[in-house]
């Protein structure tokens, strides 16, 4: 027994289609089942925001420019940080305080007689020292400072916060209880103060590199180390809590799944953005505290500039001379400003919480 | 709630002590005596002053007794001027006080103003001026302001006199310490300005009839002002550590550049007394702004 369309019937309950009640699409209906769009990870699809966030590819872009020139200035520019005018091989003591593009009688005088003479591009210090490539070195330390600080209170606030979050119980509540203490202390004062001391402690030796960067710097590095990790350990912990408590993780413990693992496969890839983010917002902070370290007299050493040493320089003179404070105060700025902006394009691009 | 007063009162209690322990054993790792310089006295002078000063005693005795004296009240003497630390602190305290004071009153006011205006007129022009200029000043430090608003108005404009001991003028640097918070303040309350705004209540207030001003005042900012109450104890933190460099950049002889002072010429008992002093303020000013947090939102209750 056929019906209409020469099938056979199976059954006379079968509940197989009859063919002939359907119509076939329009071309216009088939192109509703095209992939639109290509399709996207999470990743991706943060990045493509960000990049349509005009802060934040200004910032980028200021950013990438400072980076470019502190690495090339010092291979272009012909002078050192630490080295004083000379012209045709004497020291020009007349140098001093030039304005930005200018030269001294003796510079003058050279360039007249057919040398070639590299232009101050701003001025120059108290100490006929090229005050561009002071300042290029200023913002490489400042930039260093920043960028280390905030990977050293990275790793640690990322270990002690999960540590913390995971194991949780009496290790969470002690852990937990250190850093309330460690984040209600006054960090800034405590950082002035360890910088005087350890000023004094580590003045005695001098191994490498402590020599060249100062022990001011590495006891800002040490009381970044011992102080700033708490809000991220606080951060980290918060994140890894909430995120524990899902089916997946629960699914990787009941397979034998060993915590490590857990933690590095499974709960910290679900936290990542927010703590490159808080990471990111956390470079500026740590080139406001060098800044101000080095302003208050406890910063890098002499002769090694950095940003908020050369601003407290340039108060001596400052009637006369106010485009010594003007070039590294308007460098701090755009630095911090361009991390705060791409930190809020990125907490607006990524965090999971922000997404709709 | 008395309980949660006893706990708190406790852990700040406990946060200065630990702040006296750090400073003391820190500053006594600085290795060197006081009578070790150039012009080292005779053995028998040196036992005596060092008698004198406690400093033949074992560390913990003398911890003990340092201790003690803070709790008197009486932080020692100074390395430099040999005057008695704590009449000098508070003689220049009252001075940086006064200034911070007017900072905090500014920043308060002028932040949750422009705050709320911003809130009200969203993505409008003062709205985005607003926020402009608070991204901005969020980007500045006070020392890179201090220094500019000294040399704009004081030295070029000459509008201000510079800070002397028969003129004092507080604009500039009330303006130099405020600004920053003013516009962390400000972004704080368009936020939660914001989000009050967005709350079902604001529409049932506005429903019933209830004048504009009125819901703005009364229903919005008295929920949006909570937040910045949280941002008070930061704020007093940040403000003490900007007056160290705006009193030195303004040559005001307040606290601030007591300290400063303190750390250029390495005078130890100096900087450990206004650390202490200092840091038990900011101590202080948490605990303040903590317990207003919890009394003035009645939704947060007391563990």
């Amino acid at each position: 027994m056929n019906n209409n369309n020469g099938f056979p019937k199976k059954h006379p309950l079968s509940v197989q289609l009859d063919l002939t009640k359907f119509e076939p699409l329009t071309e216009d209906e088939k192109r509703q089942q095209d992939i639109m769009s290509t399709p996207t990870t999470f990743f991706k699809d943060g990045m493509r925001k960000l990049f349509k966030n005009p802060l934040a590819v200004i910032s980028i872009i200021i950013l990438l420019l400072i980076a470019v020139t502190i690495i090339v200035a010092p291979v272009i520019v012909p002078y050192k940080y630490s080295e004083i005018i000379s012209v045709n091989g004497v020291r020009d003591k007349t140098a001093k305080n030039l304005a930005p593009f200018t030269y001294s009688e003796k510079e003058q005088a050279y360039r007249e007689a057919g040398g070639k003479v590299f232009p101050h591009i701003f001025g120059t210090d108290a100490m006929s020292r090229d005050y561009f490539i002071r300042v290029v070195y200023g913002t490489r330390v400042s930039l260093l400072v920043g960028l280390v600080a905030s990977a050293l209170v990275l790793v640690i606030g990322l270990i002690y916060g999960s540590i913390a979050g995971y194991v949780g119980g009496k290790t969470d509540l002690i852990m937990m209880r250190i850093v309330d203490i460690i984040y209600s202390l006054p960090d800034m004062l405590i950082i002035i103060l360890l910088s005087v001391v350890l000023d004094q402690v580590l003045g005695g030796l001098s191994i490498g590199i402590l020599s060249k960067l100062g022990t001011n710097l590495i006891s800002i590095f040490i009381v970044f180390g011992l102080l700033y990790w708490v809000g991220e350990a606080r951060l980290v912990r918060g994140q890894i809590l909430t995120i524990k408590k899902n089916e997946y993780v629960l699914a990787a413990r009941a397979i034998g799944a060993k915590p490590g693992r857990i933690i590095r496969k499974h709960i910290l890839p679900n936290c990542i953005s927010v703590i490159i983010i808080s990471t990111a917002l956390q470079i500026p902070s740590a080139i406001f505290t060098e800044s101000f370290l080095s302003f208050v007299g406890l910063g890098v050493q002499a002769p090694m500039p950095s940003l908020g040493s050369l601003a407290n320089a340039a108060r001596e003179g400052l009637q006369s001379f106010p485009f010594k404070l003007v070039f590294p105060a308007l460098i701090i700025c755009l630095i911090v400003l361009s991390f705060n902006l791409l930190g809020d394009g990125l907490r607006d691009a990524f965090d999971p919480k922000l997404r709709k | 709630m008395t309980r949660y007063l006893t706990k708190r009162i406790l852990l700040a209690v406990l946060t200065v002590f630990i702040i006296i322990c750090i400073t003391f054993f820190a500053m006594n790792a600085i290795p060197g005596g006081p009578f070790n310089s150039e012009k080292a006295p005779s053995p028998e002078v040196k036992a005596m002053l060092l008698k004198r000063f406690n400093l033949d005693k074992p560390v913990l005795e003398q911890f003990r007794i340092y201790l003690g004296n803070i709790v008197r009240g009486d932080f020692g003497i100074s390395l430099k001027t040999g005057r008695d630390i704590s009449s000098t602190i508070f003689e220049s305290f009252s001075v940086s006080a006064r200034l911070g004071i007017a900072a905090v009153a500014v920043a308060l006011v002028s932040g949750l103003i422009l705050g709320s205006l911003a809130a009200l007129m969203r993505n409008k022009l003062a709205d985005r001026i607003i926020i402009f200029f608070s991204t901005l000043f969020t980007a500045v430090p006070s020392f890179v302001l201090a220094t500019l608003l000294l040399l704009v108005f004081s030295i070029k404009l000459g509008w201000v006199p510079v800070w002397s001991v028969t003129q004092t003028h507080y604009t500039l640097p009330v303006i130099a310490l405020s600004l920053y918070p003013m516009a962390y303040i400000t972004r704080l309350t368009k936020s939660s300005m914001l989000d009050a705004l967005g709350q079902d209540y604001i529409r049932t207030a506005y429903s019933k009839g209830v004048a504009g001003w009125k819901v703005i005042f009364k229903h919005a900012l008295r929920n949006a002002i909570i937040p910045v109450i949280t941002y008070l104890g930061p704020m007093t933190a940040y403000i003490i550590t900007g007056s160290l460099v705006v009193e030195s950049v303004f040559t005001i002889g307040g606290l601030g550049s007591k300290f400063v002072t303190g750390i250029t010429n390495r005078d130890y008992p100096m900087i450990m007394a206004t650390t202490i002093f200092l840091a038990s303020l900011m101590v202080m000013a948490n605990l303040v702004s903590d317990l207003i947090y919890k009394a003035v939102d009645p939704r947060i209750t007391f563990e």
